[in-house]
């Protein structure tokens, strides 16, 4: 029972950063109906502007956190205006292939600039862990999942109670439409590649100083975001927010009972059940019509 | 171009191609020419899929291991527990058994994946067709019991065909195994070709194109992607056996993602869906790697290069190399006023 | 006038819902051996749907759809194309990427029987029908009048020829029941007419024809009877004199002035 209580917990510190990833790109897929090779990337990328500002220049590790998120917000937009805004018209394969090769050499370039050894980042929090009852818990996982709480609590303010949000929300109901009342789809489109891949560095940011930062850590991160967003629903935010719990969960419970070496296959495995047996998610909302 | 020019043309290559072996001496060279075979051989068959259907398959090198680790445990026999007190066990085949069960596992596999991506389209079907492959990847590393996991399997016996041990031809030095590859790639390139130039590649092409038309005019749609699926992986899973019984060594690195996204540049920038295209991609792609080792570019610079390449190709040549060429080809010569193009040549 | 023929299609109390909206509610009708029908009524009245559901793209909510005794509900599209009934898509639909010989030979699809073994082994019979097939694929661009442009790509054909184009795709398909989405719609008067031209010669040739337009009169010269649609449901049935006449039809499709102006 102890054991469970400890994996439960584990999940959930994991499950808020796998949320983030998930948000993300359920977004960007979601509204964009791009297939976000890079997203990955961002994540992996936050890490790095992590391991820059906090080691190599000695920022403070809050300051370097929002700087990180900040910089993974832009460089987002900076993919969207440079890469994606001339293929707005084009077929799925297109831009696929442009966001492959933006992730390939992302993280060819990532591994260029400080090499294929793990670079760990150090943190505030004191390194004993906070112990309740029987279960035990590093300070640093729970900032993790308390900041991660308030980002997805943030963007689901976003998308529900601004604007923009309900211009995201419009665009992805019918693209069309939305235009038709005065949406700028360019924007929105900018607006939401920034957004994700802005969550998705946070989620690195977040995680980096608990594990390591090495350059295909975003592959792995890839993977599973792409299971939550299909989990969640395509575009579902809400549904990408439990289904990032529900990944972690599964993984931990997974790697506990049944094997750790097949914790990673977890996402995959869920996909291809829920792709055959579920295409819509588990969450299925209305879907556009038409 | 007039078919008979075409013709010679192809046969002058084919010659050429028999002859290198016979002049060129560089034992590392034909090791690279090998290794490019074998991608060419993978890259037609992925453009079978990719090209011809359009069906965004990113797990193609799924195929490609399972058809070199099936070879692999044929040829070496294996044995595996189902249960604690059962063991199956498997005593080692001779070589072209290997290569037999190699190619039909695969195309199997693709038999079950072509029924699957009628049900899952586009973007989700390249969510599924990754995750099969990473699972496929993870399964490899895992079973170590059947599989030897990172330990990989060593020891491949080589390919031996032949019909007793008096008329049978070992594969084993690199001359011998470049005219193996240049043979398989042939009958990959006809065979692929065959289907282009019949009802079965029209049909495939039409579900690309129109799938609703096609539908109308009696196009069985499950039949096809299946079709092309099935041939598809075959042709992968054969690529995966020669690779196997070349390098001797399999493990589970070979389903790395990274060699999906080799495979599909080279069918992306030689020309999706045209016959010449993968070939053409392939040589490039094969070749690439080796001239910017010979001038020593590290091998991170070398793939950012290959990424902003892909960008590259996707914004000015989005159909490919070989339809850019083949415009600019006709351009000419309806500058030059040649006599119109005979829509069948 | 001709004799009462067999009835080749028969659809019965057919109705489509969309979310909870009804597209089509009980809509029944025959269509005769070598006749003429037409479909029509303002847009958004169902005539396209109808043709989804008859046709395999739709599944009806309700209603039986028979073809020469052959219920077809719940068939898919090309086993429905095998029976024998082709029909066109209202917005223009071709093989934009293909020449259009490519076009024509991929809706001739049916009429081949290679084997893919025989093909992969390159037999001598794939050879020989595949000859045979481009001589047919000829013979029906002869028939719409592209064959001048057998090499040019399908999208780079004007568009009154891709309606053409369009047609001949089916017709390769070896139609008994053909059925016509809007085939005029975007076409100035003369294409029209030699696409009605056109229909006339088809119609000689014994296949059946059920056409979806809705400019009348594009339809009244050819058509030996008219359905006309309104909402989801018939509201008028008979001859294109009898139809024309009718004041439910006149209210609802031609609207009040004509009424007005002609009643």
């Amino acid at each position: 029972m102890d054991q469970f209580l400890q994996h439960g917990v584990n999940a959930v510190m994991l499950g808020g950063t796998y949320a983030l990833l998930g948000i993300g790109l359920t977004l960007i897929f979601g509204i964009m109906r791009v297939v976000n090779f890079t997203h990955g990337e961002l994540y992996a990328f936050g890490a790095y502007m992590m391991y820059m500002l906090v080691m190599a220049l000695h920022a403070n590790f809050f300051v370097a956190l929002v700087l990180a998120v900040l910089l993974g917000i832009a460089l987002g937009a900076a993919l969207e205006f440079l890469l994606l805004r001339r293929l707005r018209g084009a077929d799925i394969d297109t831009t696929m292939l442009v966001m492959i090769g933006a992730w390939i050499a992302l993280q060819n370039a990532e591994q260029l600039l400080w090499s294929g050894v793990a670079k760990s980042i150090d943190s505030p929090f004191p390194a004993a862990p906070l112990v309740i009852g029987p279960v035990s818990v590093s300070w640093i996982r729970v900032f993790v999942l308390a900041v991660a709480l308030g980002l997805i609590a943030g963007t689901h303010l976003l998308i529900n109670r601004t604007k923009l949000g309900k211009a995201m929300r419009a665009t992805f109901q019918d693209r069309e439409t939305a235009a038709l009342m005065g949406v700028q789809i360019g924007t929105i489109y900018t607006a939401t590649f920034a957004l994700g891949s802005g969550l998705a560095a946070a989620a690195g940011a977040l995680l980096g100083p608990v594990f390591v930062a090495y350059p295909t850590m975003g592959d792995l991160a890839a993977a599973k975001a792409f299971a939550i967003v299909i989990l969640g629903g395509l575009g579902n935010v809400v549904g990408a927010t439990i289904g990032g719990f529900i990944l972690a969960i599964v993984e931990e419970l997974g790697a506990g009972y049944v094997s750790s070496g097949y914790r990673d296959a977890m996402g995959f495995l869920l996909i291809i059940l829920i792709l055959l047996f579920r295409p819509t998610g588990l969450f299925a909302r209305k879907e556009r019509i038409g | 171009m007039r078919s008979h020019a075409k013709r010679l043309i192809a046969a002058a290559w084919v010659i050429f191609l028999f002859s290198v072996p016979l002049w060129m001496t560089d034992l590392y060279v034909l090791h690279v020419l090998i290794t490019t075979g074998i991608f060419i051989i993978a890259a037609i068959s992925l453009n079978l899929l990719l090209g011809f259907t359009g069906q965004l398959s990113l797990g193609h090198v799924a195929f490609f291991g399972i058809g070199a680790y099936v070879s692999a445990l044929v040829s070496l026999g294996f044995e595996f527990h189902v249960a604690p007190d059962t063991l199956v066990a498997f005593a080692a085949k001779p070589a072209w058994v290997a290569l037999l069960c190699g190619i039909l596992v695969a195309g199997l596999c693709g038999w079950l994946i072509g029924r699957v991506s009628f049900r899952v389209r586009g973007a989700y079907f390249v969510i599924v067709s990754i995750s099969f492959a990473e699972v496929v990847r993870l399964v490899a590393l895992n079973w170590v019991e059947l599989t030897q996991g990172p330990m990989a399997l060593n020891n491949i016996p080589p390919l031996t065909l032949g019909v007793s041990d008096v008329y049978a031809v070992t594969f084993l030095r690199k001359p011998a195994y470049y005219y193996l590859v240049l043979v398989v790639a042939i009958v990959a390139y006809v065979i692929v070709r065959r289907i282009f130039f019949s009802r079965a590649g029209r049909a495939m092409i039409a579900l690309r194109e129109n799938e609703p038309l096609a539908a109308s005019v009696g196009v069985d749609v499950t039949k096809y992607l299946v079709v092309a699926t099935v041939v598809s992986a075959s042709i992968a899973g054969i690529a995966g056996v020669l690779y196997a019984h070349y390098v001797r060594i399999v493990d589970p690195d070979v389903f790395l993602f990274i060699y999906t996204v080799i495979m599909v540049i080279m069918v992306v920038t030689g020309g999706k869906g045209t016959l010449a295209g993968p070939v053409v991609g392939g040589l490039i792609f094969g070749a690439l790697p080796e001239i910017l080792r010979a001038i020593e570019i590290p091998p991170e610079t070398q793939w950012i290069a290959y990424g902003l390449l892909m960008i590259a190709i996707v914004y000015f040549l989005p159909e490919g190399i070989v339809p850019a060429l083949a415009s600019w080809w006709q351009g000419r010569r309806d500058r030059h006023g040649a006599p119109a193009q005979d829509a069948r040549t | 006038m001709t004799t009462v023929q067999a009835t080749v299609l028969s659809v019965e109390g057919l109705s489509v819902r969309f979310g909870g909206l009804a597209a089509i509610d009980g809509m029944s009708f025959v269509v005769r051996e070598g006749e003429v029908l037409s479909l029509i009524g303002p847009n958004g009245a169902g005539k396209t749907t109808a043709f989804n559901a008859i046709t395999g793209y739709l599944r009806p909510a309700a209603g039986d759809i028979v073809y020469r005794g052959r219920r077809l509900n719940g068939l898919k599209a090309h086993e429905i194309a095998a029976l024998g009934l082709v029909r066109t898509f209202q917005k223009t639909s071709v093989f934009g990427g293909r020449s259009v010989l490519d076009n024509v030979l991929i809706g001739l699809h049916m009429r081949s029987s290679q084997r893919p073994l025989a093909i992969i082994l390159g037999l001598p019979s794939v050879v020989r029908e595949e000859k045979e097939l481009e001589a047919a694929a000829r013979d029906v661009l002869r028939f719409v009048g592209l064959e001048r442009r057998a090499g040019e790509r399908g999208h780079a054909l004007a568009y009154g020829e891709q309606r053409l184009l369009e047609v001949a795709i089916a017709l390769a398909a070896d139609p008994k029941l053909l059925l016509l989405d809007e085939p005029v719609s975007g076409m100035n008067p003369a294409e029209k007419a030699g696409f009605m031209r056109m229909l006339a010669a088809i119609r000689a040739k014994g296949i059946t024809v059920l056409l979806v337009e809705h400019d009348m009169r594009t339809v009244m010269g050819i058509s030996d009877r008219v359905v006309v649609l309104n909402q989801g449901r018939i509201i008028a049935d008979g001859t294109p004199a009898a139809v024309q006449g009718d004041a439910d039809v006149i209210r609802a499709y031609l609207g009040e002035r004509y009424r007005r102006a002609h009643g």
